[in-house]
């Protein structure tokens, strides 16, 4: 039995402790917003946090969230409203959207731990999310929107 | 009312322009096919007055979108080509997918499907047109409610108004009058200094989804009792499985079953942890056939064959062979491009559920109407038992032409009767794509003693995307997507000839982003920087001398000219390109830097003309997406083969253009007038001739093949 918390509800799994925490949200809860790229930790695609860091659930066996806490983009905010998804809309991020759910929640990870975050320093944390549609640049202008809501959000 | 689809001279094409030339309104030639004639009533809480557009009592204003939302916004789009005529505001709809028939047929594909940069240059009339018919039958019930003449009413977001001011309809309390007024057979749209949407930006309406996580895609379909299953092919092209094992896949906990189908064995599982974990126990060995052998450095050879002797002659002005003969200089090139994957982040899949009374299939596809047409060979139901569900898709770029996820999927319902979802994974993705074709390039030219080009020889040499696509369009041994934007080229030379030489190989090809104008665009636009440079001219300027009798074309250098001249930073390279296809034209100049022995590209300026433009920043966007596209397959990786297999098997060995090696995009769009061009393909084919012009400019040698390499 894997004791867990999934976007704030407190889980009890009994399942193949090595399962990659991706297809246990995507096939046991439905939480489809995290997706499947590539499975072996390369596009990002499928970040997820625990315990606010972010991780690629594709390699993260459930094992390792035991007793800890994960966060999807489902759980990102109740209503679609949190400041990096209000950012993400006003700078038209997404294009296809696929990569977009592991580019918000390693955006997410990022401002909680630099809330003013350099062009560096969003560059060396979003380096690790690929997107096709080139949506990069977008992402940059969005998270430093976010990352000042009271300005930018009047 | 005329039925477009029974009529045997006039398509609903024809119908619109005859008319529109003759009376200045839109003849409206088509309905549902499948209603017309019949004597159907219309409920009374719901008329759709075509069939992009029902309007109910309750208020809800249906749009239905018959295009593939793939990133390149045509849910946005093409709905404001609608929501525009119609008087709705794009707050004030629902979208919802069409199902197949043929009134959504895509006439510049020529089938219900998305591609090509087709979407909005094919709905631009017919769009508009729809949302028109229905705004002026509003208009009708409402003068007949009231009693006074059309011309005293106005629509404005969905609601009908009387000049007098004191009387105002919703399209929601006409809708029972409206479905008893015979339908207008024309209609007159609105003048551009009326538009409220067309050329305004919008938000894309997909964009809340996608950011909350709850856009569905392909893979995030989930049906009651639906299974997952993968399937495990021979690597080896065109091989076929000859031993397998099974057992230990079979005993692993949730797999359901395995066994064989056309393509592999297919594990088919309670959850997809289980499919993929009972596949990488399965053991399986193929039959050896003569593509073992094949490699990229064969392949190569087979295409080198072909850069002499015989070829079909595509285009034939004056007399190249005399002309260089003559020439002050002649100057000669071979160049490279290899094959390439689409990549997109959602691999492939598709979910199916095959039942003996019908069949729903609920895929990412470019193509429904073939998805459906495959599925009733497959199942043999009638069409209109066969629901193709068309999702979000994670990408497209010609690789959702194709039908083989269909094929998975469809078989392994039919077999356990249950739906079924079939994923594939990265690695299937990259090693069983249809992949952009490897090509050789010979050029030739000759210079006169000023340094200008008169005559200009291109040989296109390699394998037919049409042989397997589309053969009827292979004529005289030409396949025409191949040589795309080589026979436009828009510059003038005196002589010129182009030539293709088709040389197959066993690689699987199909579309790519660009299609022929991704390697054809780079030889040409590469080489007439060589030649620009061995007769001491500035890029720029012998452009515009062979483009002076083209005036668009001079109109997007002049917005570049600025840039060109601008003072470059030491250490940078700066180059241009220039592409015409789907309709637009863009002009793109790369700023280039090396760094630590790789190319880094700072900043790209694009001028783009593609007509009138709809929704302005999701045009950037597709500059942005294209460039970036163009740049990964510029720089990157191929996909290259060694005993018969493709090597790549992950984004490792085929990495894709990451975070911090984004360049900086200005992206300028041209006023105009015209009718809307394509825009995706349009930016992909410019980045890698741009960015080795830039290279040659730096490092002052020509780059001849792809990836860029040092």
């Amino acid at each position: 039995m894997i004791h867990f918390t999934l976007n704030g509800e407190p889980q009890v799994l009994a399942l193949d402790p090595v399962t990659p925490l991706l297809w246990v949200l995507r096939d046991h809860f439905g939480l489809t917003g995290t997706k499947y790229g590539c499975g072996e930790g390369t596009c990002g695609a499928c970040i997820v946090r625990l315990d606010g860091e972010p991780v690629k659930s594709c390699s993260t066996p459930l094992s390792s969230v035991a007793g800890r806490s994960v966060q999807t983009i489902e759980g990102l905010s109740p209503d679609g409203r949190h400041p990096l998804q209000l950012a993400w809309v006003l700078e038209e991020v997404p294009q296809c959207g696929y990569c977009q759910s592991g580019q918000i929640m390693m955006a997410a990870a990022l401002l909680a731990r630099h809330p003013r975050p350099t062009d560096d320093q969003i560059a060396a944390a979003m380096s690790g999310v690929l997107c096709r549609c080139g949506s990069y640049a977008r992402i940059r202008r969005a998270i430093h929107r976010a990352a000042m809501p009271e300005i930018q959000f009047g | 009312m005329v039925d477009a689809d029974s009529s045997p001279r006039l398509t609903r094409r024809d119908l619109l322009r005859v008319i529109a030339l003759s009376s200045g309104g839109l003849a409206l030639g088509w309905v549902w096919p499948a209603r017309a004639g019949t004597s159907e009533t219309p409920a009374p809480s719901q008329f759709e007055p075509n069939a992009w557009i029902n309007l109910h009592a309750d208020g809800r204003i249906q749009l239905r979108l018959a295009r593939a939302e793939m990133g390149q916004g045509v849910m946005t789009s093409l709905t404001m080509l609608l929501a525009e005529e119609l008087e709705v505001g794009l707050d004030q709809i629902q979208i919802e997918p069409a199902p197949i028939d043929p009134v959504y047929t895509n006439h510049l594909l020529g089938e219900q499907a998305t591609g090509g940069g087709t979407s909005t240059r094919d709905g631009w009339e017919t769009l508009r047109a729809a949302g028109a018919m229905a705004r002026t039958l509003m208009i009708a019930a409402a003068a007949r409610t009231w009693g006074v003449p059309e011309s005293e009413c106005h629509a404005h977001r969905a609601r009908v108004y009387h000049a007098d001011g004191t009387r105002s309809l919703g399209y929601h309390e006409l809708v029972t009058t409206a479905a008893h007024l015979p339908l207008p057979t024309t209609v007159t749209l609105k003048p551009r200094s009326e538009w409220n949407l067309i050329g305004t930006e919008q938000p894309r309406l997909d964009t809340p989804l996608k950011v909350r996580g709850a856009a569905c895609f392909g893979l995030d379909v989930r049906l009651p009792g639906m299974l997952y299953a993968t399937i495990e092919r021979c690597p080896v092209i065109g091989a076929e499985i000859r031993t397998w094992k099974g057992q230990a896949a079979r005993a692993t906990p949730g797999v359901i079953d395995v066994f064989v189908v056309k393509q592999g064995i297919a594990v088919v599982a309670e959850t997809t942890w289980a499919a993929l974990s009972g596949r990488a126990r399965l053991e399986i060995e193929c039959r050896p056939l003569r593509n073992a052998a094949v490699t990229t450095k064969h392949l190569r050879a087979r295409l080198h064959l072909g850069l002499d002797g015989r070829a079909s002659v595509a285009l034939s002005e004056g007399n190249v062979s005399r002309a260089l003969a003559e020439s002050a200089l002649e100057i000669e090139a071979v160049y490279e491009v290899p094959f390439q994957a689409h990549a997109c982040m959602e691999p492939m899949n598709c979910t199916a559920d095959v039942r003996p009374d019908g069949c729903d299939i609920h895929v990412p596809t470019q193509s429904p109407a073939a998805t459906q047409a495959l599925a009733q060979r497959l199942t043999g139901l009638p069409p209109e038992r066969i629901r193709v569900h068309t999702t979000f898709l994670g990408g497209g770029h010609g690789r959702r032409r194709e039908l083989d996820f269909v094929h998975d999927a469809v078989e392994l319902s039919q077999r356990l009767k249950r739906p079924v979802q079939v994923i594939w994974t990265r690695a299937d993705d990259l090693q069983h794509d249809y992949y952009r074709p490897m090509t050789l390039h010979r050029l030739r030219a000759g210079l006169d003693a000023t340094g200008v080009p008169l005559a200009w020889f291109h040989r296109v040499v390699g394998p037919s995307v049409l042989a397997r696509r589309d053969p009827g369009r292979i004529r005289d041994g030409i396949d025409p997507l191949m040589i795309d934007g080589a026979t436009s080229l828009p510059y003038r030379f005196a002589h010129r000839r182009l030539e293709y030489r088709r040389a197959d190989t066993p690689v699987p090809i199909g579309l790519w982003r660009g299609d022929g104008h991704s390697h054809n665009a780079y030889v040409t636009e590469c080489f007439l920087d060589e030649l620009a440079r061995a007769g001491g001219q500035d890029p720029l300027a012998l452009r515009r001398t062979l483009l002076a009798e083209s005036p668009a074309h001079l109109a997007l250098l002049d917005r570049l000219a600025e840039h060109w001249a601008a003072p470059l930073p030491t250490g940078q390279g700066r180059g241009l390109a220039l592409v015409e296809a789907a309709g637009s034209r863009l002009a793109l100049l790369a700023e280039v830097a090396v760094e630590d022995g790789r190319v880094c590209a700072r900043r790209f300026v694009a001028v783009l003309d593609c007509g009138q433009v709809v929704n302005p920043d999701a045009v950037r966007a597709q500059i942005e997406s294209g460039i970036v596209f163009g740049l990964t397959a510029t720089l990157k990786g191929a996909i290259t083969f060694s005993d018969g297999r493709v090597e790549q098997t992950d984004f490792g060995d085929y990495p894709l253009l990451r975070f911090d090696e984004m360049p900086e995009i200005e992206s300028i769009l041209i006023d105009s007038d015209a009718p809307p061009g394509g825009v995706s393909p349009i930016a992909t084919p410019a980045v890698a001739p741009a960015v080795a012009n830039a290279l040659l400019a730096l490092l002052g040698r020509p780059f001849r093949s792809l990836p860029i390499r040092l």
